[in-house]
């Protein structure tokens, strides 16, 4: 799961924060509220879990909870791969 | 129409009608006069009831002598749409020109990149066969997506949820109509030396419906605040032909018929009225839900999408950005 969680922030702070500093993004932030993605930020976010993960999301899966920040992502990639 | 949505519209949004005409004129003459220092307006009819109010206005403010009309389909807008802008450059007594855009948007690629896009989600797409998309999610609280509709020769339907490679490249390439249409009408303003209307009205304004460089582009906007509602009133207080007084929003940009409704706002143009009205009035979810007759979470779920939408698209608004200021 680390590795995981390495790869979500890499992509998120390299592709829409342009920057190597951690501390930019934590892992509760919320993408939406934040400002940090917007809707079709997180359709991007939909799309790397799909390459990176092989996670597909369904239509009623892509609801803020599931996929909003780091942690929500996270749980979220958790519960779809026990569900496997 | 439910009752609700009627009363409050009436209720709200109605206006005085001659004093906003009178107004808008008002405002148009002293624009050219003070600001944009041209001879007269160009304004691309589309047939919808957006520019064919547009163009009544331009008329009112300048007379019919200084406004020029464009019409300018393409393989996938309706007869229908031309038919109405012949009948309302007519009505008006506008000098107008048809400009079969096709041929250019086929050389530039849009229609290939479209089809190429489609053709990657669904194989079996080819000649005589239809396409449109369709928005889904934001009023029912998930994020929003977009769904590919095709049709065969034969009429059968299939609908796929888009990558979003796939849907950026449909949208893009469909832009280019917009913005081919964009380069017509600058073409025309310069060599008359008039200015460029544009058409959007408050809705379209406000949710950012609308291709930068495309539609978007315009040194006028006369109904940017005017709610749909209050357009289709003005048209019907002008007296505009009645073909195009009760005409049904569409995109007229894709293949299959598409309401704006379903490409864009989720919401018909007169519960969305209703929704950006009573967002903008700070009218609590309770007072939405009762006007929509829909639960007050789905009212929630409507108000975050009008938010989302906002930001979404608040860089189509945006001048291009200057690292230092720059003073004129």
């Amino acid at each position: 799961m680390e590795n995981k969680r390495s790869v979500l922030r890499k992509f998120i702070l390299e592709n829409y924060l342009y920057t190597e500093d951690e501390s930019a993004l934590k892992d509760d932030d919320s993408f939406l509220d934040s400002g940090i993605l917007d809707s079709m930020g997180i359709l991007e976010v939909i799309d790397l879990l799909n390459e990176a993960f092989s996670i597909e999301v369904e239509d009623d899966e892509m609801i803020p909870d599931n996929l909003d920040s780091i942690n929500d992502l996270l749980a979220f990639i958790k519960k779809k791969s026990l569900a496997k | 129409m439910s009752n609700r949505v009627d009363n409050l519209l009436a209720n709200y949004v109605k206006l005085d009608y001659q004093a906003e005409i009178d107004k808008i004129s008002s405002r148009i003459r002293a624009m050219l006069r003070e600001s944009l220092h041209r001879r007269g307006l160009v304004v691309a009819i589309s047939g919808g009831i957006d520019s064919s109010v547009c163009a009544a206005l331009a008329v009112s403010a300048i007379g019919a002598k200084r406004v020029y009309g464009i019409l300018m389909p393409e393989t996938d807008s309706s007869s229908d749409s031309l038919h109405r802008g012949q009948a309302l450059a007519n009505h008006l007594g506008i000098n107008y020109t048809i400009q079969d855009i096709a041929p250019t948007l086929e050389a530039i690629g849009c229609y290939k990149w479209r089809d190429d896009a489609i053709k990657s989600a669904v194989p079996e797409y080819g000649e005589g066969w239809k396409n449109k998309i369709i928005i889904d999610g934001g009023t029912k609280g998930k994020i929003n997506h977009f769904n590919l509709v095709v049709e065969d020769p034969k009429g059968n339907r299939q609908t796929k949820r888009l990558s979003l490679s796939n849907y950026l490249t449909i949208v893009a390439a469909t832009n280019f109509k917009q913005r081919v249409r964009k380069n017509m009408d600058y073409f025309h303003a310069d060599r008359l030396n008039y200015a460029v209307v544009g058409t959007p009205n408050r809705v379209e304004y406000d949710q950012g419906f609308f291709v930068k460089g495309g539609d978007g582009l315009a040194d006028i906007k006369p109904i940017a605040h005017l709610y749909k509602t209050q357009v289709y009133d003005l048209a019907r207080f002008m007296n505009l032909p009645e073909e195009i007084c009760s005409a049904t929003p569409t995109t007229d940009t894709y293949s299959l018929s598409q309401g704006q409704d379903e490409f864009y706002f989720s919401l018909p143009y007169n519960k969305m009225d209703v929704a950006l009205w009573c967002y903008n009035n700070s009218k609590d979810v309770g007072t939405l839900a009762h006007a929509l007759s829909v639960s007050e979470e789905q009212a929630q779920f409507i108000y975050k999408d009008i938010e989302t939408k906002r930001k979404t698209t608040k860089y189509l608004h945006l001048q291009s950005l200057l690292i230092d200021q720059v003073d004129l």
